[in-house]
C-alpha cells in the first residue's frame, strides 16, 4: 500500500476517529495529534505490512498514542492516570460502532471546529483538516498561504478550543440553529474560495469548491430536517453545475452569458434542484433564496430566456431576510435585465452613494456595464478601468481591461 | 471532484448466490449505501434486470442486427453500479473494497472522464458560437 492508498482510508475514517477519540479523551486537541501520529506511522509501515482491515488499524494505533499521550500526563495528574489504565477505556471506543453515536460524533465534530471562538481563519483550516482530512499542505495550496501559517492556525485553534473549555457535545437545542448558521457560512467560504478564487492566478480551484459540497452533502445527511443546510447545498451544486462552461481552453473566465449551456452538469443541477425542493418545506431561507436565484439560471436555455422577473423578485426577498450591499448590486444586475439599465443604474448610483461597498471592484465593474448598455462610452471605459485596478484575480481583471478596450 | 463507477460484475454462480440470500445482502447494501450518502460521496446506484431480458444491438453488419442476451462467451455480467464522487482512484477502490460483494463477483472501478478532457473545440461547440453570433447573441 502507498500513500495514496493510506491518504485514501485516512480520507474515509479521519472524521469518524477523531471524533470518538474526542469523545474518549474529551480533548480535541490530542485526538487530533493522536490521529495524525497514527497515519504518520501509517504512511511508514503500510508499504511493509499492510494491514487486513485499514481503518481498524488508524483507529487502534490513534487509541493506543492517545493512551501515551494521557499516561505522558499522569505524572502530573493522577486523576488521568486511572483513566489511562481503566480496561473501561478500551470498551469506551469500541462504542464507535454504533452508527448512530458516529453520526452524533461528526456532527460535534462539525460545530467544535467552526466554534465561534475561534476566528475565520481557524475555523475553516480546523473544518477541512479535522472533518475533511485534508493535510495542512492541501488546506495551504487551496488558500494560497504557506504550510506553517497553516500549522499555526490549526494549532492556535486546538489551544483556543481547550482553553475556552469547548465540550465536546452536539449544542442545546435552542442554541443549535444558532449555532448551524456558523457551520454552514463557513463551508460556504470553502465553497466561494474554490468557486471563485479571492486571489491569484486561477479562476477556479474546483477541489476545495467540491470538499464543500462533499462536506455539504454530509451535513444535510445528518441534519436532514434543516431547511437551510440543503439551501445551502442546492446553492454550492447548481454553481458547480456551471464549472466545465466557466472557463476557456486557456483558463480564461467565460461569462454567463457566452456559456455553452450545454456543458454545465445536468446531474448536479438535478441535484441541486432536488436539494432545493427539500429546502423550501417552510419558506426560503438566505442559503435557499440564492439557490432558487441559481436554479432560475440553472433552467433557462439562454440569458434571454430566463425569468429575470422571478429573479429580481427572489433578490428582493433576499434583501429582507439578508441585508447587503453585494445583494443590492446582484438586485441591480437583475432589474437591468428585466427591466432595462437605467433603472438598474439608480441602484447602483444609490449604493456608491451610501459608499456601501467601498474599494470592490463589483461595482465599477456591473457601473460600467450600465452605462455601456445605455451608450454612454467613456464614461462605461473609465469605470471598467477602475473595476480593473481594484481586482485583485489576474484572469478576471484581463476580461474587464478587454472590455475597456472594446469601448474604445 | 472526479466521478467513478464501481461496476458490479457477477457470474452465473454469484447471482444464484445473491439471489438465495437476497434480503440479507439488501440490508448490508442499504446500510452500505448509507455510509456513502454520509460521507458526501454517492452520486447514484442501480440495479441491472437480469442479463437474459436484455437484448444486443450488433453494429457489425450494414445495419443493427438485434438479438436477445445475454451475450455470447461474456462469463461476468454486469449486474449493477454504484456511482460515486471521490478525490482519487485510491478512495474509489477502497469504497469498492467495502461493498457487500457475493463471493466469485468482481468489481470494476471506472473513472468517469471528465468534461475538461473533452476536446474544447468541438465541432458542437464552434457550432454553437456560430449560432450564437448570427444571432447577435455574442
Amino acid at each position: 500500500m502507498g500513500t495514496a492508498d493510506v491518504e485514501a482510508v485516512w480520507r474515509i475514517e479521519s472524521a469518524r476517529i477523531v471524533a470518538a477519540l474526542t469523545r474518549f479523551t474529551g480533548d480535541f486537541g490530542l485526538a487530533e495529534d493522536a490521529a495524525q501520529e497514527a497515519v504518520a506511522e501509517a504512511l511508514v509501515s503500510w508499504p511493509l505490512a499492510p494491514p487486513a482491515n485499514p481503518g481498524g488499524w488508524l483507529m487502534t494505533t490513534a487509541r493506543r498514542r492517545a493512551i501515551d499521550a494521557i499516561r505522558r500526563r499522569t505524572a502530573l495528574q493522577d486523576r488521568h492516570a486511572l483513566l489511562a489504565a481503566d480496561p473501561a477505556v478500551d470498551s469506551a471506543v469500541d462504542e464507535e460502532i454504533d452508527p448512530d453515536r458516529i453520526d452524533d460524533d461528526i456532527l460535534a465534530l462539525m460545530f467544535v471546529s467552526c466554534h465561534p471562538v475561534l476566528s475565520r481563519e481557524a475555523r475553516v483550516a480546523l473544518t477541512l483538516r479535522v472533518v475533511g482530512g485534508l493535510s495542512s499542505e492541501e488546506i495551504a495550496r487551496a488558500f494560497l498561504v504557506s504550510v506553517p501559517t497553516v500549522q499555526a492556525r490549526i494549532s492556535r485553534g486546538k489551544k483556543t478550543i481547550a482553553a475556552a473549555g469547548v465540550p465536546f457535545e452536539l449544542p442545546a437545542a435552542g442554541e443549535r440553529r444558532e449555532r448551524l448558521g456558523g457551520v454552514l457560512s463557513v463551508l460556504y467560504v470553502i465553497f466561494t474560495e474554490g468557486s471563485t478564487a479571492t486571489s491569484g492566478d486561477r479562476l477556479l480551484r474546483p477541489d476545495v469548491a467540491y470538499e464543500a459540497i462533499r462536506l455539504a452533502r454530509t451535513l444535510a445527511a445528518l441534519e436532514p430536517d434543516e431547511p437551510e443546510v440543503h439551501g445551502l447545498l442546492a446553492l454550492c451544486e447548481l454553481t458547480a453545475a456551471r464549472f466545465p462552461a466557466r472557463t476557456g481552453p486557456d483558463g480564461s473566465p467565460v461569462l454567463l452569458e457566452d456559456q455553452d449551456r450545454r456543458r454545465w452538469d445536468f446531474s448536479a443541477i438535478r441535484r441541486g434542484l432536488a436539494a432545493l425542493v427539500k429546502a423550501s418545506t417552510h419558506g426560503l431561507g438566505p442559503y435557499g433564496l440564492q439557490a432558487a436565484i441559481a436554479a432560475a439560471h440553472a433552467s433557462a436555455p439562454s440569458v434571454e430566456a430566463t425569468d429575470w422577473d422571478r429573479i429580481v423578485v427572489l433578490y428582493e426577498a433576499l434583501g429582507r431576510v439578508a441585508p447587503s450591499p453585494v445583494v443590492e448590486l446582484n438586485r441591480a444586475v437583475a432589474v437591468a435585465m428585466a427591466t432595462g439599465p437605467a433603472q438598474a443604474l439608480a441602484i447602483v448610483d444609490d449604493l456608491i452613494a451610501l459608499d456601501r461597498l467601498p474599494g470592490s471592484h463589483l461595482v465599477p465593474t456591473v457601473r460600467g456595464e450600465l452605462l455601456a448598455r445605455l451608450g454612454r462610452r467613456p464614461e462605461a471605459r473609465a469605470e471598467l478601468e477602475l473595476a480593473a485596478r481594484l481586482c485583485a484575480n489576474q484572469r478576471e481583471r484581463s476580461v474587464l481591461l478587454r472590455k475597456a478596450a472594446a469601448l474604445g | 471532484m472526479p466521478k467513478y463507477m464501481l461496476i458490479m460484475r457477477g457470474t452465473d454462480e454469484s447471482n444464484a448466490a445473491l439471489m438465495a440470500g437476497f434480503e440479507e445482502l439488501a440490508a448490508s447494501t442499504y446500510q452500505y449505501i448509507e455510509d456513502l450518502v454520509k460521507a458526501g460521496v454517492f452520486v447514484a446506484a442501480e440495479g441491472l434486470d437480469d442479463a437474459g431480458q436484455g437484448v444486443v444491438v450488433d453494429f457489425s453488419g450494414e445495419t443493427p442486427v438485434v438479438t436477445d442476451g445475454p451475450y455470447g462467451e461474456t462469463k461476468e455480467l454486469f449486474g449493477g453500479y454504484f456511482m460515486l464522487e471521490v478525490a482519487s482512484k485510491q478512495e474509489a477502490v477502497e469504497w469498492a473494497k467495502r461493498i457487500p460483494a457475493v463471493t466469485g463477483s468482481k468489481i470494476e472501478v471506472r473513472r468517469v472522464a471528465g468534461e475538461d478532457e473533452m476536446p474544447q473545440d468541438t465541432a458542437g461547440s464552434i457550432e454553437e458560437r456560430a449560432r450564437r453570433e448570427s444571432n447577435g447573441q455574442i
